[in-house]
């Protein structure tokens, strides 16, 4: 038994380069029931991370009573992670919403389905009356199933015809999407969980993947206490596990990255470490990057990041001399500055190296949010579905042909409206009707006094689909009452293109319905028709939607015609493209070099790096890709918000590994609840004397555009830099959606700004004064003390466990 | 010689385009995207500017009262709303294409009179100018929907 609380990543099983990564599966159940209590178990994949592990839900007596990882699955080979081990508690929370609510005379109060999608309706078919659907938008989440998006998107774009969709997915992996597309074409993976058993060097960019990838950086410390282990060259502004285990560890200024980048691709062309013969044949822009970085010198690049011009240079020999290079990014590249920008560098690296689609070369984008794919496969965050350009206009009429309607009425006469641009229309009032589903942007979003005032105004209908009743959902004229994982079926994809199917287990509370069921509800409602007088959504359940969903996927790189979900049923996940030519899915996408840039083919025709400006297909064509990938450049500028008098610090925001976005399950598991109870600052100890601050004094930390105040956790986070996590919001204290008395959100704090290519909001980004209020009366920081917030040595702070309740079965071998 | 007027004419025009950024950027501030684009390409123009500097003391700056008009003409301030950010949008629009095309002119002069410096100029500074370009057309598609048919 291991306590995953005190030990998140469990027992080591160690293995060696090309070797199988052993088996080990992970099992929790709740206490007083054992194995043979279980009735059944059910098939499913995780909900609280984007790292797709395969589980399986243990049912007793209609109720969930814990899970057990999948040892057949090529994702986890067993091993869970400890969000999912605790985190289905959630489920059988008191305090799921059961039934509707409706704002009457200023209280939400409880209603029936029918008044409740009454009012939704009567609302939308008077604003699309009298102002059409531009008065529409959607906010969705990275937390609903495939299933669900795709016919949220069909609604919107050939039901309604509104541009203004997107998801929370715009936060966390819209950057991860865009410089693939930039790159290689269209969006699409290139490299494979698996690179990792295979590669003797790994760049983890701005990536903890010890706490948002818990159970891939399982198989990384396998890999490093095995034979043979892999390099690892760590950039992160704070000491995380990643950056424990590093061979190099380069804790750059934050909004330095593409200063960094640059560097490493001048060492490598300087040194004659890029690979001629595959840049000629596969890539264009060569001439142009090796301009942009010809004056990139490690000395250059040590005072733009902060860091010493030897370590650069020792960290460019590891990724220019290593002969299987796997590279995986994550926040730290995509909310800072310059977030396309520097992705795009990530891939030029490997492009540089021709090391791309074999095993243990590869690139891994990663997502935030379990089905964040999802969203950007099925253009429920905007995109057309498919990986389709919405500038050109032979893929807008295939989508015209699969759906029935007019070409015209599907929008694509600009790039779609991204989360940021919504919110400033509802704001500014020509967005009228917001339905957001499954996400908590009161807490999520940037500059939230801001977000909480638009959620406020009278004018914008809101509509809230959740489990809970979220500190937004308190804000909704609307609350409809969800089914959640567990409850429906349906698929979804993981950062390296594994499709899982999650089945149903128990019922949903109370009148809670799934989500596909809600949409379908409201297409019928509106009375949504397809050309021949049909319903335009012609499934009823979650598999006749996948089976949709396969037509609209068929040729294009993302397919998945060869998936059924009989397929996924009883063995491991399968990763796309997956049809007749690859029955059973593939690996590595890119091996033959041959990059989906052809004009026809591709999902955009690319953006200018510094400005967002649009390509358009002439410019495109003039361009001649025709299969190459593209090495776009992009010359470092400095952040928009420095550090100066007023506001000395620079602020990063961020994940601990026991929360998942908002708390809003994860707050409900007591293990996970009780490692990370509430929000902690963390503050370098030279800046920490400076301010006369000690290990759990209470702070207040200020931007121009809110406070924070929490207590102070003391670490080596780099100096002149302040973490706060962003899972903090206030439903579950006194004042409720109050920040008056005790704000301790993050986002209190952030900016509102976006890059401009994936229009990403930056959320590692700007200046911040700290000031200290009072004396430690309380004990130290709620901060873990086993990860990225452990404390600095000499000052006592209890050790983050679990305990008795906190303990897991690890199998080696299985069993 | 009149290479000297289209210096000047140019000079002038990317200096009145940089202010012109800056105030777009400022009046429509709380469009962050706006704010900020403006502001990088008011400095481009700022630099634009700069680099003809050298190129005015060698061959003489005739400044013509043209881009005076343009910026007077075209901007009377910046003004409020969806569709008032469009019709900003669309005078830094024109005056950057007065730019463009006059790089297009000076760039065929310099290769008249064989002035690598200057073509070494022309080539930095117009491939900028169509990306400002590109981009105000990018923004305005973009904004054109919601401004014409359902802003307040």
């Amino acid at each position: 038994m291991t306590d995953r609380i005190a030990n998140p990543w469990g027992e080591r099983t160690p293995f060696g380069m090309d070797g199988e990564w052993p088996v080990r599966v992970d099992r929790f159940l709740e206490n007083g029931v054992s194995e043979d209590d279980v009735d059944r178990w059910v098939q499913t994949a995780s909900i609280l991370h984007s790292n797709g592990d395969a589980l399986d839900i243990a049912v007793k007596d209609g109720r969930i009573v814990g899970v057990r990882g999948r040892g057949v699955d090529r994702v986890n080979k067993g091993r869970v992670d400890p969000k999912d081990l605790f985190g289905w508690q959630a489920n059988n929370s008191e305090d799921r919403l059961r039934r509707p609510l409706v704002r009457k005379g200023g209280e939400l109060v409880e209603a029936s389905w029918d008044e409740a999608m009454d009012k939704i309706v009567d609302r939308s078919k008077a604003l699309l009356a009298e102002k059409g659907p531009l008065s529409m938008g959607f906010y969705t989440t990275g937390q609903l199933f495939l299933e669900e998006y795709y016919t949220l998107g069909v609604i919107g774009k050939a039901g309604l015809g509104t541009p203004h969709m997107d998801g929370n997915t715009r936060l966390c992996t819209a950057t991860a999407g865009q410089a693939l597309k930039e790159t290689f074409g269209t969006d699409g993976q290139p490299g494979s969980y698996a690179d990792i058993d295979h590669a003797d060097a790994i760049l983890h960019f701005g990536h903890n993947m010890a706490e948002t990838q818990a159970v891939t950086w399982m198989r990384v410390l396998d890999r490093l206490a095995g034979p043979n282990p892999p390099r690892l060259v760590v950039v992160d502004p704070r000491p995380t596990p990643v950056t424990r285990a590093a061979t190099v560890h380069l804790a750059v200024k934050s909004g330095t990255n593409v200063a960094l980048l640059n560097a490493f691709l001048h060492e490598i062309i300087e040194n004659g470490l890029f690979n001629e013969e595959y840049v000629r044949a596969h890539t264009i822009g060569f001439d142009e990057l090796k301009q942009t970085v010809a004056e990139c010198t490690p000395e250059w690049a040590a005072e733009v990041c902060g860091v010493e011009a030897d370590d650069i240079r020792v960290a460019a020999r590891i990724l220019g001399e290593s002969e299987r290079l796997l590279s995986t990014a994550l926040q730290g590249v995509y909310q800072s500055h310059q977030a396309t920008a520097a992705a795009c560098q990530i891939n030029n690296l490997h492009l540089l190296r021709g090391m791309l689609g074999r095993p243990g070369c590869g690139v891994l984008q990663f997502n935030g949010q379990p089905t964040a794919q999802n969203t950007r496969e099925t253009g429920a965050d905007g995109d057309l579905p498919g990986f389709r350009n919405w500038d050109n206009k032979e893929h807008v009429q295939e989508l015209a042909d699969l759906w029935k309607v007019d070409r015209i009425k599907i929008p694509h006469w600009a790039p779609p409206t991204h989360a940021m641009q919504i919110w400033r229309y509802a704001e500014q009032g020509s967005i009228e009707f917001l339905w957001i589903s499954g996400t908590n942007p009161a807490v999520s979003l940037p500059e939230l006094h801001r977000i909480r005032d638009i959620l406020k105004q009278e004018n914008l209908f809101v509509v809230v689909q959740d489990i809970f009743l979220t500190e937004t959902a308190r804000l909704a004229d609307v609350v409809l009452p969800a089914a959640t994982w567990g409850e429906k079926t349906g698929t979804y994809t993981n950062t390296d293109r594994t499709v899982h199917l999650s089945e149903a287990a128990v019922s949903p509370p109370g009148e809670a319905k799934h989500d596909l069921d809600i949409f379908l509800e409201y297409a019928e409602r509106m009375d949504l028709k397809d050309n021949d007088g049909e319903p335009l959504i012609k499934w009823r359940h979650p598999e006749e939607a996948f089976e949709a969903w396969k037509e609209c996927t068929r040729g294009r790189p993302c397919d998945y015609t060869g998936i059924t979900y009989e397929k996924l049923r009883g063995g491991s996940g399968v990763q796309w493209p997956c049809n007749d030519e690859h029955p059973d899915g593939t690996e590595r996408l890119y091996a033959d070099g041959d990059f989906n840039t052809r004009t026809e083919d591709c999902e955009t025709y690319g953006h200018d790096l510094l400005t967002g400006a649009v390509n358009t297909e002439n410019d495109h064509r003039a361009m001649k890709p025709a299969g190459r990938a593209f090495l776009k450049a992009a010359a470092y500028t400095p952040p928009h918000e420095e550090p100066g008098e007023e506001y000395p610090f620079r602020l990063n925001t961020g994940r601990t590994i026991y929360h998942f976005h908002t708390r809003t399950k994860t707050a409900r598991a007591p293990q996970l609840q009780n490692a990370a109870p509430d929000v902690w600052v963390e503050i370098h100890p030279s800046d920490a004397e400076a301010l006369g601050v000690e290990e759990g004094d209470v702070v207040r930390v200020e931007s121009p555009r809110g406070r924070l105040e929490a207590k102070a956790r003391i670490c080596w986070i780099r100096e002149g830099v302040v973490f706060a996590p962003f899972h903090y919001g206030y439903f579950d204290e006194p004042g409720k959606d109050s920040p008056d008395d005790h704000p301790r959100a993050a986002n209190e704090l952030t900016i509102t700004e976006w890059d401009p290519v994936s229009k990403q909001p930056l959320f590692k980004a700007g200046a911040v004064k700290v000031t200290k209020l009072t004396n430690v009366n309380g004990g130290p920081a709620p901060a873990p003390t086993t990860t990225a917030s452990a404390p600095v040595t000499d000052v006592y702070v209890p050790e983050t466990v679990g305990g008795k309740d906190a303990e897991v079965v690890e199998s080696v071998g299985g069993e | 010689m009149h290479l000297a007027n289209y210096l000047g004419y140019l000079h002038k025009a990317e200096l009145h385009l940089a202010k012109a950024f800056r105030e777009v950027g400022e009046g429509h501030a709380a469009e962050a995207d706006i704010y900020h684009a403006c502001n990088t390409l008011a400095q481009q123009c700022k630099a634009h500017a700069g680099k003809l500097g050298p190129f005015v003391e060698r061959y003489g700056e005739e400044a013509p009262a043209e881009p005076d008009r343009l910026y007077h003409e075209l901007f009377g301030g910046t003004r409020s709303g969806g569709l008032g950010l469009l019709r900003d949008l669309q005078d830094l629009y024109l005056m950057a294409n007065a730019c463009d095309i006059s790089w297009t002119m000076i760039g065929q002069a310099g290769q008249g009179v064989r002035d690598e410096d200057l073509l070494e100029v022309v080539d930095s500074c117009e491939g900028q100018t169509a990306t400002q370009i590109k981009w105000l057309k990018t923004r305005m598609k973009q904004a054109a929907p919601q401004a014409l048919l359902v802003a307040s």
